[in-house]
């Protein structure tokens, strides 16, 4: 026991020497989290349009006026005709023109119905919808305003309600996800590359002749990185809180117990990936570009999992972030405790046995 | 000349002469490109609906049949009562709940109006918007049909005025986010290998020792810059052409502009990711401290590029910010060309940009690089 612990306090040397690495280690977490919780949004805003007004008239001028007081609006370029629309979008900066039809107001009065042409550019699906959405909402608004007079019968009114996140901020659905990655690829690629340096190094070799057992030798490795990602989760959510003042509708305690549990996982990811490594490159563009890409895309991070293909679904249940935004989701948005977790937190419990049994299995003591 | 052209060979030797890395560099990047680019998508589907129904009419049935026929939403089971759904809400097996209250149909035809209550689970809230939106789209064309059902045809009613939109989606008429993010990630994937291994590969050099050895012969430092160099940038060219003969191929994404002009530009931006890669390895003396930093600016360039979430919706500080990101001008001019048919003219502005961009940075790698230790 005593030898183990002078392993221990031997791996904290090494990382706090490092002070280079130290600083990238707390400094790096920071500076994202607070990067991407301002700056991350899907939501549209400010987007460039143009005009194109065949007509002229005091309608298509209130309605303009409407679109441009509206926060999700700008409008960049006035257009005279249809052969300026191309030029403008092969530019790329506006993503749409609203094209109203000749003799607008006139339509609107004689036959009680105007036309409009919403032209996006769809390149950006997602845009393009939001723009279409947004631009009809408004016209919605203005028709309702002058059809006032009018007694509508046989109204049905859908009152809706969005729970968890009434003001739909983004950043609820980012927070979350941005500290998934960092703890999971933190995680991960550092012990990866520590076990791996010392087998490139050749200092391995001496760890395996010492009276160590291999398993202490592993979890020696691991013990001051739990401790350093505990300290980087700490700061991840008490950054959240009084910054983008994420709620924690649920229990603190679980929150922290349930971090730890996603720590250990990629902890052992980590080692994992150690050990069917030779060199730290392979190591590092393994946790890298091995787990970085699927971790953004699959784990519901930005995209919602439930609209993939099926196939894709399947493959993102053995992704560990998945598992953990829905837990961080549950206690933080829901404030839901164990009674509906408990799945979520056994399926990464049950990956980490497997990924420690896999590595146990796979750990070879002799060096060829 | 001679010079550079052993050290590429030298360089080329180690990269392939190293089986564990070949996959890494080659065939996961396809993998990926192939298998994630299906994964990012806005779309929202198979959204989770349950309902409660305490009026019972054939109005509220015929409601639920709606709700039922539309492709958007696959309709869990009538729950029986508003803790259980509550509930299902919590474990986030269901995300919308439609509430029918009582006397409904009588409210509708006695006081010619009805409530509904919409609960919709917010915390993904663009998502959220989306289906509220869907559930609205319901609701007002059943409200229609139930106002011609109800209404006295024989009586006369003031004709409301109506705007009529018609939504046009140009360069992407089917709304397909494959074609949107296959371009965007193959450059992802190109900047991530190309960084990450000429980020890595002088550090190695000089962790191993080696570097010491090298810097003892009479290689000038740029003959030993562009040989150490030049292999990542064929890598990155390479990875380029792979990756946009499977996205013609699997994706059928279509290459409206000028190719030339993409390999053109391309060209210019993998060297500065290469200078950017030299850079850091001037800056740090392991791999872990290098690759830290290749990852701290990869994930920062991924995330804040337009590639998943658009540019203009960022605070303007944000926005900025984005101005030095290389990866934002390459997803914007990938996209221009091949989904708009840019023409030089129109992708002018990133190009200076690239340009300047790959002076600074090359200048500042070269300026750095010690031969001494």
């Amino acid at each position: 026991m005593k030898r183990f612990i002078g392993f221990i306090k031997k791996e904290f040397y090494h990382i706090f020497r490092d002070r280079r690495s130290l600083f990238i280690l707390f400094g790096m977490p920071i500076a994202q989290i607070l990067l991407f919780g301002f700056a991350i949004t899907n939501e549209i805003n400010n987007v460039d349009i143009a005009i194109l007004d065949h007509s002229k008239d005091a309608t298509t001028e209130e309605i303009i006026n409407k679109i441009s007081a509206s926060k999700y609006f700008t409008i960049k370029q006035m257009i005279a005709n249809e052969a300026e629309i191309e030029p403008a979008f092969k530019k790329g900066k506006i993503k749409a023109v609203l094209n109203f039809e000749k003799d607008f107001s006139k339509n609107l009065i004689k036959n009680q119905n105007a036309t409009i042409q919403i032209i996006t550019d769809a390149t950006d699906p997602n845009t393009a919808n939001s723009i279409t959405n947004y631009i009809n909402a408004i016209l919605q608004n203005y028709r309702q305003s002058e059809n006032k007079a009018i007694q509508i019968e046989y109204q049905i009114i859908p009152q809706t309600r969005m729970v968890y996140n009434p003001e739909l901020k983004s950043v609820f659905m980012f927070v979350p996800g941005v500290m998934t990655i960092i703890l999971m690829l933190v995680s991960a690629m550092m012990t990866s590359i520590s076990i791996t340096r010392e087998k490139e190094l050749g200092t391995m070799e001496i760890l395996l002749v010492s009276p160590l057992k291999p398993f202490q030798v592993i979890i020696g490795k691991v013990v001051p990185y739990i401790f350093l990602s505990v300290i980087n989760a700490i700061v991840i959510v008490v950054l959240s809180i009084f910054i983008f003042k994420m709620p924690v509708q649920g229990s603190l305690f679980l929150l922290g117990l349930e971090s730890v549990l996603f720590i250990i996982t990629s902890l052992a990811l980590g080692i994992l990936i150690s050990t069917i490594s030779k060199t730290q490159q392979a190591a590092m563009m393994i946790s890298l570009m091995g787990l970085m890409l699927p971790v953004i895309l699959l784990s519901g991070f930005i995209f919602p999992v439930s609209s993939m293909p099926v196939p894709l679904q399947i493959i993102s249940n053995i992704i560990p972030a998945k598992w953990f935004i829905i837990i961080l989701k549950g206690i933080m948005l829901k404030g839901v405790g164990m009674a509906f977790i408990w799945k979520e937190t056994l399926i990464l419990i049950g990956m980490t046995l497997f990924f420690t049994g896999l590595s146990v299995k796979k750990y070879k003591i002799r060096l060829e | 000349m001679k010079t550079i052209g052993y050290i590429i060979q030298k360089e080329f030797k180690q990269i392939f002469r190293n089986k564990g890395m070949l996959p890494i560099i080659f065939i996961l990047p396809i993998l990926q490109l192939v298998i994630l680019s299906n994964a990012a998508t806005y779309e929202v589907k198979n959204i989770k609906f349950a309902y409660i129904d305490y009026d019972h009419t054939s109005t509220s049935r015929a409601l639920i049949e709606k709700f039922n026929a539309s492709i958007y939403f696959e309709v869990l089971n009538d729950f029986p009562s508003h803790e259980k759904v509550s509930a299902a809400m919590l474990t986030g097996e269901v995300d919308v709940v439609l509430e029918i209250p009582n006397n409904f149909e009588r409210n509708l035809q006695k006081e010619k109006t009805a409530n509904l209550s919409i609960t919709i689970n917010a915390i993904d809230g663009a998502a959220a918007g989306v289906e509220s939106g869907y559930v609205n789209q319901i609701v007002q064309s059943f409200n229609k049909d139930v106002r011609m059902d109800f209404m006295d045809s024989s009586k006369k009613i003031a004709q409301p005025i109506t705007i009529q939109s018609i939504p046009s989606f140009w360069y992407n008429t089917t709304l397909d986010y494959k074609t949107f993010m296959v371009p965007g990630i193959l450059v992802l994937l190109v900047t991530m290998i190309t960084l990450f291994l000429s980020g890595m590969n002088i550090v190695r050099e000089k962790e191993i020792g080696t570097l010491e050895q090298i810097n003892v012969t009479p290689i000038r430092k740029s003959q030993f810059i562009i040989g150490k160099l030049f292999p990542f940038w064929v890598i990155g060219m390479g990875l380029l052409t792979i990756g946009l003969i499977l996205a013609k191929l699997i994706f059928n994404v279509p290459m409206l502009g000028s190719i030339i002009i993409l390999y053109a530009y391309t060209s210019i931006y993998i060297l500065v990711i290469l200078g950017m890669g030299l850079f850091i390895s001037n800056f740090t003396d392991t791999q872990q401290q290098a690759m830290f930093i290749s990852w701290f600016f990869i994930v920062i360039f991924i995330l804040m590029s337009g590639l998943f979430t658009p540019i203009e919706s960022m605070p303007k500080w944000a926005q900025l910010i984005t101005e030095f990101n290389p990866i934002k001008y390459f997803v914007e001019i990938v996209r221009m060309v091949m989904l708009k048919g840019s023409g030089f003219m129109d992708i002018l502005p990133q190009l200076w940009k690239t340009l300047l961009y790959a002076f600074i940075m090359n200048g500042l790698a070269v300026w750095s690089y010690k031969k001494t230790v």
